[in-house]
């Protein structure tokens, strides 16, 4: 029902009508038809057509993009922006029952901020401080629409595993954890490995149990019998999903140990894990992460910043994809999300990738990762017409965003950008000279002051 | 001055029997004037000895080949914790911030751990020297006054005192302001505007920490005087003997100071006290520009990728900074400020070429400026003959992401282009 809604809402919002031509530009598509210098036309917020010579539709509003480059939007795999208040609810263990989606906040202006570095959809995570997290899902940086109107439409949502000292530290007396106001919270389980395997293990013991309830009472409907309905248990439910494959798992992780662990964990339940997230030892185990067939998501070059990141490599993306994984970089930070471009290039100075390779893993890989990779990720007709526009190389810090469309719809312009400032700091200026004026007829009116 | 002549004796001592390195074919890129395309440049006991068209090798020498690679001086990173620090979030691994509010009588330099693997790391980057501050970002504590002094050091060295270029390079301060030490935190928009108690209360703080500030110079200068009278019941005081360098003007102070406000408070304060300043991560440079220029004094600018500190701030307010330095005519160099981010230094340098800096000017924010800022201009920074040999090999755009350093050469000795993170690459990749 409420997609139905949601689906009515999208429908009486025009997307983009006007049919644009990008041309002369150098595109790197990431799809088939690898990189050209050339055109790409959009139309009703989807591309249409690609190539060095193209129809221009008459109408069509032309770009000329002469010595730039344009790349498909760049997909954050791992995000905490756009969310009101804190996205950690460490409370418990298990936290499988909260979810992402009901604390989007349109407002946050670090999705302005990511728009402006070129990032068009961002998978929002819950964070890390339990075994079994919240429910996450991507949002496209639609600035300026509603909660309703980010969510990506049609992608399958996700939750958030977290492994290692984040999830134990709540439970170590010398480990930190700390409530909001300071005081040491004693005695959340687990403290250690060992508990958030068994956390895991336990969860999935009863989401097992759960399933099998609900899976006799569904036979005996379809049957056309009436039998009374188990339970509703908002926490199992979200585990019974990841059972039936409907919920994508998304584990932050750092060690090689829990990665391998947490692969072991999955197959004797009977899921999968879509994406190791951080995975910065990734590379210890890439060919275990490969035979399971998740994807990996991680940093590329940050370390150091706590013992579990002691053995961090800047080449764990490039060494992960020549053994075989699905790797995506992502930033979980709203800075480092501004420029996941140069990020990507840090692959190929990192292992060697070359420039379709690691432009990959911020656009198409991440797509697929997220399971969304048929609408994104990569220039190709029939897709979602996201689409960056750089002012050089992008994977080079000496290039800027210069515009950023998603779904057809310009939502960044660099000279605009510029354009406005004066009539901003103008503005403000004249907010804050209203707020002197105020305060200083407030402090006459005070007679003891 | 004299320290830095000892230092270089005995860097000539170490490398008496030294190698000697002609590198020929090569484009050299000197940061003083033009780049030599195609030339040659002689490397004997640690230093530059010669630069020009075409110079024969010396008997013995090692040549290396530089047809299409070009030839930079190595990077100065201006603001790290580099030794002071390895794991971010363990305590017993920081030793950044001391307890106490006048501490000048700390060094950063003989708590560096020249085994930190941070050096490897940010070695095969090209970062070949670096500040290392006492107290930056308190991570291990801190929050003091004057936390002690930055030392300026080599990332490679058996020993912290092989590292040495300069153990006293700088006194850091943290200027009292209103918006906190350093000028973090408080209320940017609206500093005098907070019409409650303790928005009075901190500025009453802020008065305070100056008084102190003022009682602890002049207490410093008593001493000189009661030293240079050498009175029987003087005793050597270990904190104001520290101090003497910083009051004769012959040491400046790195101050912390954000706020185009605290600046110029410090700046007032600075002439009070006759004393030589330099500022560490100060935000509003633009606001502040024209007074730092008709002072002459110079900036440490902290990271281009960071975050805008208003909501309503130009998205873009990181990565223009620079610019805004230079459009001011201040003289500045770049640091980062948080040891893992020192093998970035080059790329977030390039970001403020993409948003206005000239490349000129980005290449000497990371070389000739911060040589000249922490006084060791004599001896790097650029390639001249007569300077340190410290300097890359590369194949490209040395701020490029893409370029690869081919060789890496610290006071004329070839740095091996390996580290803990190349070998546990190597170790995985040959994993079956």
């Amino acid at each position: 029902m409420k997609k139905l809604i949601l689906g009515a809402l999208l429908a009486l919002e025009p997307l983009c009508a006007d049919t644009i031509v990008i041309q002369n530009a150098t595109v790197m598509t990431e799809g088939p038809k690898g990189i050209f210098k050339g055109s790409v036309v959009v139309r009703d917020g989807k591309i249409v057509d690609l190539g060095e010579k193209v129809m221009v539709p008459a109408g069509a509003t032309v770009i000329e993009a002469g010595g730039q480059y344009l790349i498909p939007g760049i997909i954050d795999c791992h995000s905490h922006i756009a969310g009101s208040g804190s996205i950690n609810e460490g409370s418990v263990s298990v936290s499988s029952m909260v979810n992402i989606r009901d604390i989007i906040n349109p407002d946050d202006i670090a999705i302005y901020r990511a728009l402006a570095g070129g990032v068009t959809t961002a998978n929002i995570l819950h964070g890390s401080a339990n075994s079994i997290g919240g429910q996450t899902l991507p949002l496209k940086m639609r600035w300026g629409k509603s909660a309703q109107e980010l969510i990506f439409a049609g992608a399958t949502p996700g939750i958030k595993f977290a492994l290692g000292e984040n999830p134990k530290r709540a439970g170590n007396p010398q480990g930190g954890g700390r409530g909001a106001a300071g005081a040491i919270q004693v005695g959340r389980y687990p403290a250690t490995r060992m508990g958030v395997e068994d956390v895991i293990r336990e969860a999935f013991n009863d989401a097992k149990a759960y399933k099998v309830e609900w899976d006799a009472y569904d036979a005996q409907v379809a049957k056309g019998e009436h039998p009374i309905p188990p339970r509703t248990d908002l926490k199992l439910q979200a585990l019974k999903e990841v059972l039936e494959n409907k919920r994508y798992v998304h584990v932050h992780c750092y060690r090689a140990d829990e990665i391998l662990m947490m692969i072991r964990a999955a197959d004797d339940n009977g899921f999968k894990v879509r994406t190791f997230q951080h995975v910065l030892e990734g590379y210890k185990v890439a060919k275990e992460i490969a035979e399971h067939g998740a994807g990996a998501s991680t940093f590329s070059d940050w370390w150091a910043y706590k013992i579990e990141a002691i053995d961090a490599i800047p080449f764990n993306a490039a060494l992960m994809t020549k053994k075989g994984v699905l790797v995506s970089l992502n930033s979980d930070d709203a800075e480092l999300m501004r420029h996941l471009n140069t990020e990507a290039g840090k692959a190929m100075k990192y292992g060697g990738m070359n420039e379709t390779e690691a432009l990959a893993m911020v656009t198409i890989n991440p797509a697929k990762q997220l399971g969304i990779d048929k609408t994104v990720g990569s220039i190709e007709v029939g897709k979602d017409a996201d689409l960056v526009l750089y002012d050089g190389f992008p994977m080079s810090d000496f290039a800027k965003v210069q515009k950023v469309w998603i779904d057809g719809a310009q939502y960044f312009d660099r000279d605009k950008e510029v354009a406005a400032q004066a009539a901003k700091d103008a503005e403000k200026q004249q907010l804050l000279d209203k707020e002197k004026a105020a305060h200083g007829q407030q402090s006459t009116r005070r007679p003891n002051q | 001055m004299k320290l830095l002549g000892l230092l270089m004796v005995s860097a000539m001592a170490a490398f008496a029997a030294g190698e000697v390195v002609l590198i020929q074919n090569a484009d050299i890129y000197p940061m003083n004037g033009a780049p030599l395309k195609g030339g040659s440049l002689l490397i004997q006991d640690g230093k530059i000895v010669d630069i020009g068209a075409k110079l024969t090798a010396p008997k013995g020498a090692t040549v290396l080949e530089g047809k299409g690679l070009r030839v930079y001086p190595g990077w100065i990173d201006s603001g790290t914790e580099l030794g002071l620090e390895e794991i971010g979030s363990i305590r017993e691994t920081n030793d950044t911030g001391e307890i106490g509010d006048f501490m000048p009588q700390l060094k950063a330099l003989s708590a560096v751990n020249p085994d930190s693997e941070h050096f490897g790391v940010v070695r095969v980057n090209g970062i070949t020297t670096a500040i290392a501050l006492p107290g930056g970002g308190g991570r291990g504590g801190g929050g003091g006054i004057i936390v002690g002094q930055a030392a300026l050091l080599h990332t490679d060295g058996w020993t912290w005192e092989e590292m040495e270029i300069n153990r006293s390079a700088a006194m850091v301060l943290n200027f009292p302001s209103a918006a906190g030490r350093g000028g973090r935190g408080g209320m940017p928009d609206f500093p005098d505007m907070v019409p409650n108690a303790s928005g009075a209360d901190a500025r009453r703080a802020v008065l305070d920490q100056i008084a102190k500030l003022n009682a602890f110079f002049d207490d410093a200068r008593k001493y000189k005087t009661a030293k240079a009278a050498n009175l029987l019941d003087f005793h050597k005081d270990l904190k104001f003997e520290a101090m003497l360098p910083v009051i004769d003007g012959k040491m400046p102070l790195a101050v912390n100071a954000s706020r185009a406000a605290a600046i110029h408070d410090a700046i007032a304060w600075s002439e009070k006290q006759n004393v030589k300043i330099v500022f560490l991560q100060p935000r509003e440079v633009a606001k502040a520009g024209p007074e730092l220029k008709a002072k002459n004094i110079p900036v440490i600018l902290g990271r281009v990728l960071t975050l805008p500190e208003n909501e309503d701030a130009e998205y873009d307010e990181g990565y223009t900074q620079p610019f805004e330095a230079y459009k001011a005519g201040v003289k500045f160099a770049l640091g980062t400020f948080t040891n893992e981010f020192v093998r970035d230094l080059p790329y977030q340098a390039a970001t403020a070429v993409a948003y206005g800096l000239p490349h000129d000017e980005a290449m000497k924010a990371l070389t000739i400026n911060p040589a000249q800022i922490w006084g060791a201009g004599d001896l790097i920074g650029s390639l001249e003959k007569g300077k340190l040999a410290d300097l890359m090999i590369v194949d490209g755009d040395p701020m490029d992401v893409r370029t690869q350093i081919r060789h890496l050469f610290i006071k004329g000795k070839e740095i091996t282009l390996s580290n803990k993170q190349i070998r546990l690459y190597e170790r995985y990749m040959s994993r079956q």
